[in-house]
Order: C-alpha cells, then sequence, then structure tokens
C-alpha cells in the first residue's frame, strides 16, 4: 500500500520540485538565465510515461506557472499543453534518440512554448524588448542532459512502469 | 485546451471576474513560494545565530546612537507637527492625521525577471488592499497590486508600467516618475527643457492622484539632458529606496480625514497610476503601458 501511494507521489513531487526551482532567488546577473525548469519536467514524463502525464497535467501545470508568475491566466497553460501534446505525438521515437539530439528536440519544443508565451506577451503589450527573453532555452538545452538523468533515475528508483 | 486557454486568457485580460481563481490558486502555490524562500531565511537566521558578541555589541551600540539621534529628530518633529496643525487650524483646512504602518517581509522568490514585481506576506488577512502604498526607510517602494488571503503582489516604482505623480522639492515642479524596468533608474516625464532641474535634485511625492500621501522622498535625479528641437528634457532619477535589495517594506495605510482607517478599501482612487496619454480609466494596474 505505502508503496503505491509513493509512486503516486513521486511525480506530483517532482512538479513541485520544478517550481520551487523557478521561483528560487537567483543572483541578479544569473535570473534570465534561468533555465525553464517547470516545462522540462512535462516534457521528460510525457516522454517517459505519455499514459500519466498528458496534455491536462500540462495545462494545469501551466495555470500554476501563470499564477506564481503574475502572468495572464492562460498564457503559460496554452503553451505547455501545446508541447505537451507535440511531445507526446513524437515520444515513439524520442525516447530512442541519444540524448544530446533529445536535448535538440527539446530546445525545438522550449523555443515553441517561449514564442507562444511571447506572443501573449506581444498582444497584451507588454513584450520584454531584449534579446535576453531567449536565454532560458540556451540554459535549458545545456542543462537538459542532466535532467534527464536525474529524472531516469528517479523513475528508475521507483519502478514507474513504462506506459 | 486550446481554446479554454484561450478563453481564460481574455477574460482574465479584459474582464476582472478571474481575480477569485486566480486567488485560490495562488493560495495554492504560496507554500512553493514559502519553501523556495527557506533557505534564504535559514541563512539569515543562522548568520544572526552566529555573529560573535563582539559585533552584537558593535551594532547594539550604534544602534542606541542612531535611536538617540532619532529622536531627538523626533522632539523637533513633534514640535514642527503641533505647530502645523495649530497653523492650519488657523487655516481652518483639513487636519492631517498620522499615517498608520505594519512591516511586512518580501519573501524572496523571483516572478517573472521583466517585471517588478514582489510578493509579500501580508495578505488581505492583515487587511492590505489593492493600491496601498508601500515604502521603505528611504523612500517610496511601490504599491500593492494584488492581494491574496496570506500574501500579497507589490509592483515596483521601477516597473515599466508603473507611473508616480511626484514633484521636485527644491522648486515644486510637478512631473511623473515612470519605471523603466531597472530598478536604479526612473525616468521624469514632461518637463520642459526650459524649467530649472539639476542633478541631485530631491523628488518626492506630490499626492496628485490621491493614492500615496504626499512628501515622501522618491528619488533623486542623476541625468538631465536638454536635446534641442525636443518638446520635453530627458531626466533620469535613481530611487532612494534600494528597491533590489531591501528585505522588509512597510505598509502604509494614508490616514485621511473623515475615512475610518480600518476600512482602507475604497481609499484608493483608481485612476493615478496610469500616466496621463494612456488614461482609460481602466482601474487596474495589472495592464501594462509599454513606454
Amino acid at each position: 500500500m505505502g508503496e503505491w501511494r509513493a509512486r503516486l507521489l513521486v511525480i506530483p513531487l517532482t512538479f513541485v520540485g520544478a517550481l520551487i526551482l523557478t521561483v528560487m532567488p537567483l543572483p541578479e546577473a544569473l535570473a534570465p538565465w534561468r533555465p525553464e525548469w517547470l516545462a522540462m519536467t512535462v516534457l521528460y514524463w510525457t516522454l517517459a510515461l505519455p499514459r500519466q502525464v498528458g496534455v491536462g497535467t500540462a495545462w494545469f501545470l501551466g495555470l500554476l506557472l501563470d499564477v506564481t508568475q503574475g502572468a495572464l491566466l492562460g498564457q503559460h497553460a496554452l503553451a505547455l499543453a501545446l508541447i505537451a501534446w507535440i511531445s507526446l505525438r513524437l515520444h515513439q521515437r524520442v525516447r530512442f534518440f541519444p540524448v544530446w539530439q533529445q536535448a535538440v528536440t527539446v530546445g525545438a519544443l522550449l523555443a515553441l512554448y517561449l514564442m507562444l508565451v511571447l506572443w501573449v506577451y506581444g498582444i497584451t503589450g507588454m513584450a520584454p524588448g531584449t534579446w535576453l527573453y531567449w536565454a532560458p532555452l540556451a540554459s535549458s538545452v545545456l542543462l537538459w542532459p542532466p535532467v534527464f538523468v536525474t529524472l531516469r533515475g528517479i523513475r528508475r528508483r521507483w519502478c514507474l512502469s513504462v506506459g | 485546451m486550446v481554446v479554454l486557454s484561450l478563453v481564460l486568457m481574455t477574460v482574465d485580460h479584459r474582464h476582472h471576474h478571474l481575480q477569485e481563481v486566480r486567488s485560490w490558486l495562488s493560495s495554492a502555490v504560496y507554500p512553493i513560494q514559502y519553501v523556495a524562500d527557506l533557505p534564504v531565511r535559514l541563512s539569515a537566521w543562522t548568520g544572526e545565530q552566529f555573529s560573535t558578541h563582539q559585533s552584537l555589541v558593535a551594532q547594539n551600540r550604534a544602534l542606541q546612537e542612531e535611536n538617540l539621534l532619532l529622536r531627538s529628530r523626533m522632539l523637533r518633529f513633534e514640535a514642527l507637527e503641533s505647530e502645523n496643525t495649530r497653523l492650519r487650524e488657523l487655516l481652518d483646512t483639513a487636519k492631517r492625521l498620522r499615517e498608520q504602518v505594519v512591516i511586512a517581509q518580501l519573501l524572496s522568490v523571483d516572478l517573472d525577471p521583466f517585471r517588478q514585481q514582489v510578493v509579500l506576506d501580508k495578505g488581505s488577512r492583515h487587511q492590505v488592499y489593492a493600491g496601498q502604498p508601500l515604502i521603505n526607510a528611504a523612500g517610496v517602494v511601490g504599491q500593492v497590486l494584488e492581494v491574496h488571503p496570506l500574501n500579497s503582489v507589490a509592483l515596483l516604482i521601477s516597473d515599466p508600467s508603473h507611473a508616480l505623480p511626484v514633484q521636485v522639492n527644491r522648486t515644486g515642479l510637478r512631473t511623473l516618475a515612470m519605471g523603466t524596468g531597472n530598478p536604479e533608474r526612473l525616468d521624469l516625464r514632461f518637463i520642459p527643457p526650459s524649467e530649472d532641474i539639476r542633478r541631485g535634485d530631491i523628488i518626492s511625492t506630490s499626492g496628485l492622484g490621491g493614492r500615496f500621501p504626499a512628501d515622501y522622498p522618491v528619488a533623486q535625479v542623476t541625468r538631465v539632458e536638454r536635446p534641442s528641437g525636443e518638446s520635453f528634457a530627458q531626466v533620469e532619477a535613481r530611487p532612494l529606496a534600494r528597491l533590489d535589495r531591501s528585505r522588509e517594506v512597510l505598509l502604509l495605510w494614508p490616514a485621511q480625514p473623515d475615512q475610518d482607517p480600518n476600512t482602507p478599501a475604497e481609499l484608493a482612487p483608481p485612476e493615478d497610476t496610469e500616466p496621463p496619454p494612456e488614461e482609460t480609466g481602466e482601474p487596474d494596474t495589472d495592464e501594462v503601458i509599454h513606454g
């Protein structure tokens, strides 16, 4: 029973961890380079366990992200749900890519995600007028291998079955 | 999902019915923000616990000296204040009451790095209201944007969407201090090139617009340029309150005559954070005017 409950909690706990990392204070110079922790975690789980983490989960997490970031409700939710959907379509192929190739795919998805969020910022007239907006893309791609290995470790440790 | 998101965004942007949803979700996220802030709190606490006896003594002495100094100034201030009240009574104008303050801690969590917002650990339980002014020991910090039960989100005066009605202390010249997104810089707008304004001038709130009480220091002028052919001078100022460094702020309940300070919800007329060209009567500071 305990084992079961622990398994049910593992995935939500990784999302909570990602949210904490998202709001964790960083030094001024590093703040624009904060990786998209939550989007990366969502992408990992949609690739690894597509039956358990889907578009709905991604949408709800995006809503939480909107609230923490003071963005419009639905802004991150829309973008996150869309890339989760694409990654669900691709998971059969991407899962067998080597890690660096996965990182590139994840990078493309995150670029789409950032673009969607930027569009909404632009439509509502608060587009950040700096190239630093794209900095998280670089840091996320570079950090994908360690994130991937960590989450895979967590998945194997708790024997979460491949959907 | 896509349609739902679009509907949500439109509703959130145009109307403001979603406050409750946002408030509810925000309470759900508050523990996460609290946990993220813990390391900072812990390090401050351990720093306090393990500071040496000597440094504590030194700090104590410095504080006592400062206290003495402040008290002596306070004596003069009280005398001046009573004189002021007397004179105002003579002039038969409204009395100014003392403002009420409460100290709030900033949770050091990073919100969107392109907007200048902070999270406070006081919310509607502590009678915080949207539009409430925030100050610290050095000057004006910002105003409350959203209130949730246990916490609230505040907009700093350096946010690009924030405009603060101010005046130059030396000359009484009235202007607007617009945020730039840089916590070290404010732009002063609509100053004709012929006006007398110099580097080093202190600007303070003018009290126009009614949201911020008058005469709180805001910033110091750092640069004045009068490009030929432009109709306004370009003036920059540096906020006196170190916006990116303070951990504690004071929430201010501006006391106004004939109004009960315990129900401050209606105190703030909504229109003063919008700069004049974009004044649409929209009572929401969330709407960012990019300028």
